[in-house]
Protein backbone atom coordinates (compact mmCIF):
# COMPACT_ATOMS: atom_id res chain seq x y z
CA UNK A 1 0.00 0.00 0.00
CA UNK A 2 1.71 3.20 -1.53
CA UNK A 3 1.09 6.35 1.07
CA UNK A 4 0.40 9.63 0.41
CA UNK A 5 0.31 12.87 2.64
CA UNK A 6 -2.82 15.32 1.94
CA UNK A 7 -0.60 17.88 2.08
CA UNK A 8 1.06 16.88 -1.01
CA UNK A 9 -2.40 16.68 -2.58
CA UNK A 10 -3.49 20.79 -1.37
CA UNK A 11 0.31 21.91 -3.03
CA UNK A 12 -0.13 19.94 -6.31
CA UNK A 13 -3.89 21.37 -6.76
CA UNK A 14 -3.19 24.67 -5.66
CA UNK A 15 0.00 24.78 -8.54
CA UNK A 16 -2.72 23.33 -10.86
CA UNK A 17 -4.87 26.07 -10.48
CA UNK A 18 -2.43 28.40 -11.32
CA UNK A 19 -0.43 27.03 -14.22
CA UNK A 20 -3.56 26.01 -16.14
CA UNK A 21 -5.29 29.59 -15.84
CA UNK A 22 -1.73 31.40 -17.58
CA UNK A 23 -0.48 28.50 -19.41
CA UNK A 24 -2.56 26.95 -22.55
CA UNK A 25 -2.26 23.43 -23.24
CA UNK A 26 0.19 22.93 -26.34
CA UNK A 27 -1.97 21.09 -28.37
CA UNK A 28 -4.52 24.35 -28.52
CA UNK A 29 -2.06 27.50 -29.37
CA UNK A 30 -0.93 25.52 -32.23
CA UNK A 31 -4.73 25.40 -33.29
CA UNK A 32 -5.14 28.34 -32.62
CA UNK A 33 -1.72 29.46 -34.63
CA UNK A 34 -2.83 26.78 -37.72
CA UNK A 35 -6.38 28.78 -37.65
CA UNK A 36 -4.86 31.88 -37.86
CA UNK A 37 -2.93 31.37 -40.56
CA UNK A 38 -5.82 29.46 -43.08
CA UNK A 39 -8.70 31.61 -41.66
CA UNK A 40 -9.46 33.49 -45.32
CA UNK A 41 -12.10 36.49 -43.86
CA UNK A 42 -10.21 39.19 -42.80
CA UNK A 43 -11.85 40.41 -39.77
CA UNK A 44 -11.78 37.08 -38.23
CA UNK A 45 -7.54 36.38 -38.92
CA UNK A 46 -7.56 39.93 -37.14
CA UNK A 47 -9.55 38.72 -33.89
CA UNK A 48 -7.38 34.99 -34.33
CA UNK A 49 -4.26 37.35 -33.96
CA UNK A 50 -5.46 38.36 -31.04
CA UNK A 51 -6.66 35.80 -29.28
CA UNK A 52 -2.89 34.86 -30.22
CA UNK A 53 -0.93 37.33 -28.62
CA UNK A 54 -3.32 37.18 -25.56
CA UNK A 55 -2.35 33.78 -24.78
CA UNK A 56 1.13 35.20 -25.22
CA UNK A 57 0.60 37.30 -22.66
CA UNK A 58 -0.78 35.62 -20.02
CA UNK A 59 2.26 33.05 -20.88
CA UNK A 60 4.70 36.01 -20.31
CA UNK A 61 3.45 37.60 -17.61
CA UNK A 62 1.94 34.69 -15.74
CA UNK A 63 -1.77 36.35 -15.75
CA UNK A 64 -4.87 34.70 -16.25
CA UNK A 65 -5.99 34.20 -20.21
CA UNK A 66 -9.25 34.93 -19.42
CA UNK A 67 -10.70 36.76 -16.34
CA UNK A 68 -13.29 33.88 -16.10
CA UNK A 69 -11.15 31.59 -14.26
CA UNK A 70 -14.02 29.12 -13.99
CA UNK A 71 -15.18 26.64 -11.75
CA UNK A 72 -12.57 23.94 -10.49
CA UNK A 73 -12.91 21.17 -12.31
CA UNK A 74 -10.44 18.38 -10.58
CA UNK A 75 -10.22 14.72 -11.80
CA UNK A 76 -8.36 12.24 -9.63
CA UNK A 77 -7.65 9.02 -11.15
CA UNK A 78 -6.16 7.21 -7.54
CA UNK A 79 -4.80 3.26 -7.79
CA UNK A 80 -6.64 1.08 -6.00
CA UNK A 81 -3.59 0.42 -3.61
CA UNK A 82 -2.64 3.72 -2.49
CA UNK A 83 -3.81 5.43 1.02
CA UNK A 84 -4.11 9.27 1.26
CA UNK A 85 -3.13 10.56 4.82
CA UNK A 86 -5.77 12.95 5.82
CA UNK A 87 -9.33 13.95 4.43
CA UNK A 88 -8.89 13.94 0.80
CA UNK A 89 -11.57 16.25 -0.57
CA UNK A 90 -11.04 18.94 2.32
CA UNK A 91 -7.33 18.61 0.80
CA UNK A 92 -8.29 19.12 -2.47
CA UNK A 93 -10.76 22.12 -1.83
CA UNK A 94 -7.64 23.46 0.42
CA UNK A 95 -5.50 23.42 -3.19
CA UNK A 96 -8.19 25.47 -4.67
CA UNK A 97 -8.77 27.83 -1.80
CA UNK A 98 -5.04 28.35 -2.13
CA UNK A 99 -4.44 28.52 -5.53
CA UNK A 100 -7.36 30.53 -6.75
CA UNK A 101 -6.53 33.42 -3.57
CA UNK A 102 -2.55 33.23 -3.83
CA UNK A 103 -2.91 32.88 -7.73
CA UNK A 104 -4.91 36.25 -8.11
CA UNK A 105 -7.68 34.02 -9.95
CA UNK A 106 -11.35 35.31 -9.73
CA UNK A 107 -13.84 33.83 -7.74
CA UNK A 108 -16.89 32.89 -9.17
CA UNK A 109 -18.48 30.10 -7.29
CA UNK A 110 -22.14 30.79 -5.10
CA UNK A 111 -22.91 28.53 -2.20
CA UNK A 112 -26.36 27.86 -3.54
CA UNK A 113 -27.76 28.37 -6.95
CA UNK A 114 -30.97 30.44 -5.81
CA UNK A 115 -29.50 32.24 -2.85
CA UNK A 116 -25.92 33.08 -4.73
CA UNK A 117 -23.93 34.18 -1.65
CA UNK A 118 -20.56 33.52 -3.10
CA UNK A 119 -17.98 31.56 -1.37
CA UNK A 120 -15.31 34.09 -1.54
CA UNK A 121 -12.59 31.36 -2.59
CA UNK A 122 -13.91 29.28 -5.55
CA UNK A 123 -14.34 26.40 -3.48
CA UNK A 124 -16.11 23.78 -3.69
CA UNK A 125 -14.67 22.09 -6.29
CA UNK A 126 -16.35 19.78 -8.72
CA UNK A 127 -14.60 16.85 -8.22
CA UNK A 128 -14.58 13.74 -10.15
CA UNK A 129 -12.54 10.21 -8.65
CA UNK A 130 -11.29 6.82 -10.59
CA UNK A 131 -10.76 4.11 -9.13
CA UNK A 132 -7.45 2.32 -11.04
CA UNK A 133 -5.36 -0.73 -10.74
CA UNK A 134 -2.51 0.00 -8.98
CA UNK A 135 -0.25 2.90 -6.96
CA UNK A 136 -0.90 5.67 -9.55
CA UNK A 137 -2.25 8.85 -8.41
CA UNK A 138 -2.89 11.59 -10.74
CA UNK A 139 -4.46 14.98 -10.49
CA UNK A 140 -6.18 16.96 -13.39
CA UNK A 141 -7.67 20.55 -12.98
CA UNK A 142 -9.41 22.04 -15.65
CA UNK A 143 -10.77 25.48 -14.98
CA UNK A 144 -14.62 25.38 -16.68
CA UNK A 145 -15.75 28.73 -17.58
CA UNK A 146 -19.62 29.12 -17.86
CA UNK A 147 -19.29 31.27 -20.75
CA UNK A 148 -19.18 28.01 -23.04
CA UNK A 149 -20.59 25.61 -20.34
CA UNK A 150 -23.93 27.52 -20.18
CA UNK A 151 -24.33 26.42 -24.17
CA UNK A 152 -23.94 22.89 -23.54
CA UNK A 153 -26.77 20.41 -23.62
CA UNK A 154 -27.63 17.12 -23.32
CA UNK A 155 -30.52 15.22 -25.26
CA UNK A 156 -31.93 11.69 -24.63
CA UNK A 157 -32.17 10.51 -28.39
CA UNK A 158 -34.06 7.03 -29.52
CA UNK A 159 -32.51 4.50 -31.24
CA UNK A 160 -34.46 4.80 -34.27
CA UNK A 161 -32.47 8.48 -34.16
CA UNK A 162 -29.57 7.00 -34.68
CA UNK A 163 -26.15 8.72 -36.12
CA UNK A 164 -27.97 11.51 -38.03
CA UNK A 165 -29.72 12.11 -35.10
CA UNK A 166 -26.59 12.34 -33.12
CA UNK A 167 -24.84 14.31 -35.60
CA UNK A 168 -28.26 17.15 -36.31
CA UNK A 169 -28.29 17.47 -32.62
CA UNK A 170 -24.49 18.12 -32.46
CA UNK A 171 -24.64 20.94 -34.99
CA UNK A 172 -27.75 22.08 -33.37
CA UNK A 173 -26.59 22.81 -30.04
CA UNK A 174 -23.28 24.87 -32.09
CA UNK A 175 -26.29 26.72 -34.49
CA UNK A 176 -27.65 27.81 -30.54
CA UNK A 177 -24.75 28.32 -29.20
CA UNK A 178 -23.62 30.88 -32.13
CA UNK A 179 -21.12 33.78 -30.97
CA UNK A 180 -22.48 33.38 -27.05
CA UNK A 181 -19.64 30.73 -25.92
CA UNK A 182 -16.54 32.57 -27.44
CA UNK A 183 -15.70 30.82 -31.01
CA UNK A 184 -13.34 29.37 -31.91
CA UNK A 185 -14.89 26.47 -29.54
CA UNK A 186 -14.12 23.14 -28.56
CA UNK A 187 -16.51 20.31 -29.02
CA UNK A 188 -16.99 17.61 -25.84
CA UNK A 189 -19.68 14.96 -27.34
CA UNK A 190 -20.63 12.03 -24.83
CA UNK A 191 -22.40 8.79 -26.53
CA UNK A 192 -24.14 6.13 -24.55
CA UNK A 193 -24.08 5.19 -20.90
CA UNK A 194 -26.98 6.77 -18.82
CA UNK A 195 -28.23 10.55 -18.56
CA UNK A 196 -25.79 11.38 -16.28
CA UNK A 197 -22.88 9.16 -17.56
CA UNK A 198 -22.94 11.55 -21.15
CA UNK A 199 -22.60 14.67 -19.63
CA UNK A 200 -19.32 13.18 -17.52
CA UNK A 201 -18.35 11.65 -20.99
CA UNK A 202 -18.53 14.69 -22.89
CA UNK A 203 -16.72 16.78 -20.25
CA UNK A 204 -14.12 13.64 -20.24
CA UNK A 205 -13.57 14.32 -23.92
CA UNK A 206 -12.63 17.57 -23.55
CA UNK A 207 -9.33 16.75 -21.46
CA UNK A 208 -8.03 14.79 -24.29
CA UNK A 209 -5.59 16.52 -26.22
CA UNK A 210 -7.22 17.65 -29.21
CA UNK A 211 -4.33 16.48 -31.43
CA UNK A 212 -5.21 12.61 -30.32
CA UNK A 213 -8.42 11.10 -32.51
CA UNK A 214 -11.02 8.68 -30.99
CA UNK A 215 -9.05 5.48 -30.88
CA UNK A 216 -11.99 3.92 -32.40
CA UNK A 217 -11.34 4.49 -36.42
CA UNK A 218 -15.60 4.89 -36.19
CA UNK A 219 -15.45 7.28 -34.21
CA UNK A 220 -12.81 9.39 -34.89
CA UNK A 221 -14.16 9.73 -38.80
CA UNK A 222 -17.29 11.51 -37.06
CA UNK A 223 -14.58 13.52 -34.97
CA UNK A 224 -13.47 14.31 -38.48
CA UNK A 225 -16.84 14.84 -40.32
CA UNK A 226 -18.78 16.97 -37.23
CA UNK A 227 -15.59 19.49 -37.23
CA UNK A 228 -15.63 20.01 -41.14
CA UNK A 229 -19.59 20.55 -40.74
CA UNK A 230 -19.12 22.67 -38.26
CA UNK A 231 -16.77 24.39 -39.34
CA UNK A 232 -19.06 24.88 -42.89
CA UNK A 233 -21.51 26.92 -40.73
CA UNK A 234 -19.64 30.50 -41.14
CA UNK A 235 -20.08 31.60 -37.58
CA UNK A 236 -16.68 32.35 -37.18
CA UNK A 237 -14.36 33.73 -34.74
CA UNK A 238 -16.47 35.47 -31.79
CA UNK A 239 -19.30 35.04 -33.89
CA UNK A 240 -18.72 37.50 -36.51
CA UNK A 241 -18.30 35.48 -39.60
CA UNK A 242 -15.58 33.28 -40.95
CA UNK A 243 -14.11 29.88 -41.59
CA UNK A 244 -13.08 29.20 -37.80
CA UNK A 245 -15.81 28.01 -35.79
CA UNK A 246 -14.53 25.09 -33.86
CA UNK A 247 -10.85 23.69 -33.41
CA UNK A 248 -11.37 20.35 -32.63
CA UNK A 249 -14.72 17.82 -31.93
CA UNK A 250 -13.71 15.22 -29.48
CA UNK A 251 -15.91 12.13 -28.66
CA UNK A 252 -16.59 9.43 -26.16
CA UNK A 253 -18.83 6.55 -26.23
CA UNK A 254 -20.17 4.03 -24.01
CA UNK A 255 -22.55 1.05 -23.93
CA UNK A 256 -26.10 2.03 -23.04
CA UNK A 257 -29.99 0.80 -22.78
CA UNK A 258 -31.58 -0.99 -25.43
CA UNK A 259 -33.80 1.77 -25.19
CA UNK A 260 -31.95 4.64 -25.36
CA UNK A 261 -29.30 6.92 -26.57
CA UNK A 262 -28.12 9.90 -24.73
CA UNK A 263 -26.14 12.40 -26.40
CA UNK A 264 -24.25 15.18 -24.25
CA UNK A 265 -22.54 17.86 -26.12
CA UNK A 266 -20.17 19.93 -23.44
CA UNK A 267 -18.49 23.08 -25.06
CA UNK A 268 -15.05 24.75 -24.52
CA UNK A 269 -13.88 28.15 -25.35
CA UNK A 270 -10.83 28.66 -27.54
CA UNK A 271 -9.64 29.14 -23.96
CA UNK A 272 -9.44 24.91 -23.17
CA UNK A 273 -7.60 24.82 -20.08
CA UNK A 274 -6.37 21.87 -18.10
CA UNK A 275 -3.34 20.32 -16.34
CA UNK A 276 -2.39 17.46 -14.85
CA UNK A 277 0.59 16.08 -12.06
CA UNK A 278 1.26 12.91 -11.30
CA UNK A 279 1.95 12.04 -7.33
CA UNK B 1 -12.22 45.64 -42.78
CA UNK B 2 -13.02 49.58 -42.24
CA UNK B 3 -10.95 52.01 -41.50
CA UNK B 4 -10.56 52.17 -36.75
CA UNK B 5 -12.82 54.91 -35.47
CA UNK B 6 -12.09 56.52 -32.07
CA UNK B 7 -14.65 57.24 -29.77
CA UNK B 8 -15.07 58.81 -26.22
CA UNK B 9 -17.07 57.34 -23.39
CA UNK B 10 -19.84 58.64 -22.17
CA UNK B 11 -20.89 58.40 -25.11
CA UNK B 12 -23.60 61.02 -26.64
CA UNK B 13 -26.75 60.25 -28.38
CA UNK B 14 -25.00 62.63 -31.52
CA UNK B 15 -22.22 60.54 -31.23
CA UNK B 16 -23.39 56.85 -31.50
CA UNK B 17 -25.26 58.39 -34.45
CA UNK B 18 -22.15 57.93 -36.75
CA UNK B 19 -21.51 54.30 -35.63
CA UNK B 20 -22.54 51.58 -37.81
CA UNK B 21 -22.74 47.94 -37.11
CA UNK B 22 -19.22 46.19 -38.18
CA UNK B 23 -17.15 49.09 -37.50
CA UNK B 24 -13.75 48.58 -35.77
CA UNK B 25 -13.98 50.95 -32.69
CA UNK B 26 -10.97 52.27 -30.17
CA UNK B 27 -12.95 53.46 -26.65
CA UNK B 28 -11.10 56.08 -24.34
CA UNK B 29 -12.51 57.91 -21.85
CA UNK B 30 -14.51 56.28 -18.44
CA UNK B 31 -16.91 52.83 -18.54
CA UNK B 32 -18.35 51.23 -15.88
CA UNK B 33 -18.66 47.85 -15.02
CA UNK B 34 -21.77 45.77 -14.19
CA UNK B 35 -22.74 42.34 -14.37
CA UNK B 36 -25.74 40.11 -13.84
CA UNK B 37 -26.06 40.74 -9.72
CA UNK B 38 -25.26 44.44 -10.01
CA UNK B 39 -27.69 44.50 -13.00
CA UNK B 40 -30.00 43.14 -10.94
CA UNK B 41 -29.58 45.51 -8.09
CA UNK B 42 -29.07 49.11 -10.19
CA UNK B 43 -32.81 48.11 -11.85
CA UNK B 44 -34.07 47.35 -8.40
CA UNK B 45 -33.40 50.70 -8.18
CA UNK B 46 -35.18 52.11 -11.09
CA UNK B 47 -37.70 50.01 -10.09
CA UNK B 48 -38.24 52.07 -6.91
CA UNK B 49 -38.00 54.85 -9.12
CA UNK B 50 -34.44 55.83 -6.92
CA UNK B 51 -31.18 57.67 -8.06
CA UNK B 52 -28.95 55.10 -9.17
CA UNK B 53 -25.04 54.85 -7.75
CA UNK B 54 -23.24 56.40 -10.84
CA UNK B 55 -23.94 59.34 -13.66
CA UNK B 56 -26.03 56.44 -16.48
CA UNK B 57 -26.78 59.01 -18.71
CA UNK B 58 -24.79 58.68 -21.90
CA UNK B 59 -23.24 55.64 -20.00
CA UNK B 60 -21.11 52.76 -21.61
CA UNK B 61 -21.91 49.95 -19.17
CA UNK B 62 -18.99 46.90 -19.76
CA UNK B 63 -19.85 43.55 -18.85
CA UNK B 64 -17.05 42.28 -17.13
CA UNK B 65 -16.22 40.53 -14.03
CA UNK B 66 -12.24 40.99 -13.16
CA UNK B 67 -9.80 38.65 -11.99
CA UNK B 68 -7.89 40.34 -8.94
CA UNK B 69 -5.17 42.92 -9.89
CA UNK B 70 -1.59 41.84 -9.09
CA UNK B 71 0.56 44.46 -7.70
CA UNK B 72 1.45 46.71 -9.64
CA UNK B 73 -1.62 46.36 -11.94
CA UNK B 74 -4.74 48.59 -12.59
CA UNK B 75 -6.86 45.62 -12.75
CA UNK B 76 -6.43 41.63 -13.44
CA UNK B 77 -7.67 39.93 -16.82
CA UNK B 78 -10.63 41.67 -17.90
CA UNK B 79 -12.70 40.26 -21.29
CA UNK B 80 -16.25 40.59 -21.46
CA UNK B 81 -18.63 38.19 -20.06
CA UNK B 82 -21.83 36.50 -22.16
CA UNK B 83 -24.40 39.58 -22.80
CA UNK B 84 -27.76 37.49 -22.98
CA UNK B 85 -27.74 37.22 -19.26
CA UNK B 86 -28.19 41.15 -18.95
CA UNK B 87 -31.23 40.94 -21.69
CA UNK B 88 -33.96 40.80 -18.89
CA UNK B 89 -32.08 44.11 -17.34
CA UNK B 90 -30.77 46.32 -20.10
CA UNK B 91 -34.37 47.70 -21.50
CA UNK B 92 -34.53 49.42 -18.27
CA UNK B 93 -31.08 50.89 -17.79
CA UNK B 94 -31.36 52.14 -21.97
CA UNK B 95 -34.26 53.88 -20.73
CA UNK B 96 -32.59 55.59 -18.32
CA UNK B 97 -29.98 56.92 -20.07
CA UNK B 98 -27.19 53.82 -21.03
CA UNK B 99 -25.81 54.56 -24.60
CA UNK B 100 -23.66 51.98 -24.80
CA UNK B 101 -22.67 48.22 -23.74
CA UNK B 102 -19.82 46.07 -23.90
CA UNK B 103 -20.30 42.07 -24.04
CA UNK B 104 -20.25 39.82 -26.30
CA UNK B 105 -23.08 37.17 -28.03
CA UNK B 106 -26.48 37.78 -28.79
CA UNK B 107 -29.24 40.03 -27.70
CA UNK B 108 -33.21 39.68 -27.30
CA UNK B 109 -35.27 41.57 -29.64
CA UNK B 110 -36.55 43.28 -26.53
CA UNK B 111 -33.02 44.80 -25.81
CA UNK B 112 -32.94 45.33 -29.90
CA UNK B 113 -35.80 47.46 -29.62
CA UNK B 114 -34.78 49.53 -26.83
CA UNK B 115 -32.18 50.71 -28.70
CA UNK B 116 -33.17 51.86 -31.87
CA UNK B 117 -35.81 53.76 -29.62
CA UNK B 118 -33.67 55.39 -27.17
CA UNK B 119 -30.79 55.41 -29.39
CA UNK B 120 -28.05 52.88 -28.26
CA UNK B 121 -25.20 50.90 -29.41
CA UNK B 122 -23.67 47.08 -28.39
CA UNK B 123 -20.26 46.98 -28.85
CA UNK B 124 -18.19 43.32 -28.81
CA UNK B 125 -14.65 42.91 -27.73
CA UNK B 126 -12.93 39.72 -27.95
CA UNK B 127 -14.39 37.31 -25.46
CA UNK B 128 -11.46 35.34 -23.66
CA UNK B 129 -8.90 38.08 -24.85
CA UNK B 130 -8.79 39.09 -20.71
CA UNK B 131 -5.08 39.53 -20.91
CA UNK B 132 -4.70 41.40 -23.72
CA UNK B 133 -7.78 43.84 -23.03
CA UNK B 134 -6.80 44.58 -19.50
CA UNK B 135 -3.71 46.13 -20.99
CA UNK B 136 -6.21 48.93 -22.28
CA UNK B 137 -7.66 49.44 -18.54
CA UNK B 138 -5.46 52.51 -16.77
CA UNK B 139 -7.60 52.86 -13.90
CA UNK B 140 -10.12 50.82 -12.06
CA UNK B 141 -11.97 51.73 -8.83
CA UNK B 142 -15.41 50.31 -6.74
CA UNK B 143 -18.34 52.45 -7.07
CA UNK B 144 -20.32 50.60 -5.05
CA UNK B 145 -21.67 46.69 -4.26
CA UNK B 146 -18.18 45.43 -3.06
CA UNK B 147 -19.61 42.78 -1.34
CA UNK B 148 -20.15 41.18 -4.96
CA UNK B 149 -16.58 40.71 -5.29
CA UNK B 150 -15.70 40.13 -8.98
CA UNK B 151 -19.03 41.36 -9.60
CA UNK B 152 -19.08 44.90 -8.07
CA UNK B 153 -19.76 47.76 -9.92
CA UNK B 154 -16.43 49.82 -11.18
CA UNK B 155 -15.25 52.86 -12.51
CA UNK B 156 -12.43 52.09 -15.44
CA UNK B 157 -10.36 54.52 -17.47
CA UNK B 158 -9.75 53.34 -20.82
CA UNK B 159 -7.72 54.23 -24.06
CA UNK B 160 -7.98 52.72 -26.81
CA UNK B 161 -9.98 49.61 -25.49
CA UNK B 162 -10.70 47.78 -28.95
CA UNK B 163 -14.16 46.76 -29.85
CA UNK B 164 -16.59 46.07 -32.99
CA UNK B 165 -20.05 47.81 -33.12
CA UNK B 166 -21.89 44.46 -33.42
CA UNK B 167 -25.64 46.43 -33.33
CA UNK B 168 -26.03 49.98 -33.73
CA UNK B 169 -28.70 52.27 -33.04
CA UNK B 170 -30.66 51.33 -36.32
CA UNK B 171 -30.81 47.16 -35.02
CA UNK B 172 -28.20 46.36 -38.08
CA UNK B 173 -26.50 43.01 -36.47
CA UNK B 174 -22.79 41.81 -37.25
CA UNK B 175 -23.77 38.69 -36.17
CA UNK B 176 -26.57 38.16 -39.22
CA UNK B 177 -24.55 40.01 -41.59
CA UNK B 178 -20.73 39.26 -41.08
CA UNK B 179 -22.09 35.30 -41.44
CA UNK B 180 -23.83 35.90 -44.21
CA UNK B 181 -21.00 38.54 -46.11
CA UNK B 182 -18.71 35.49 -45.27
CA UNK B 183 -20.86 32.30 -46.27
CA UNK B 184 -21.58 34.48 -49.84
CA UNK B 185 -17.65 34.72 -50.46
CA UNK B 186 -17.00 30.97 -49.61
CA UNK B 187 -19.82 30.04 -52.38
CA UNK B 188 -18.10 32.62 -54.73
CA UNK B 189 -14.77 31.08 -54.71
Amino acid sequence: MREIESIKVTETVRNLCIEANSFLPGDIKGRICDACENEPWPLAKSILGIIKENFEIAEEKHVPICQDTGMACVFIEMGQDVHVNGNLEDAINKGVRRGYTEGYLRKSVVRDPLDRVNTKDNTPAMIYYSIVPGETFKITVAPKGFGSENMSQLKMLKPSDGLEGVKDFVLRVIEDAGPNPCPPIVVGVGVGGTFDKAAFLAKKALMRNTDERNSNPFYADLETELLEKINKKGIGPQGVGGKTTALAVNIEYMPTHIAGLPVAVNINCHVTRHKSAEL
Amino acid sequence: MSEIKRITAPLTKEALKELHSGDDVLITGVIYTARDAAHKRLCELLAEGKELPFPVKDSVIYYVGPTPAKEGQAIGSAGPTTSYRMDAYSPAMIEAGETGMIGKGKRSPEVIEAMKKNGAVYFGAIGGAGAYLSRCIKKAEVVCYEDLGAEALRRLEVVDFPAFVIIDSEGNNLYETGRKAYLDSAEDK
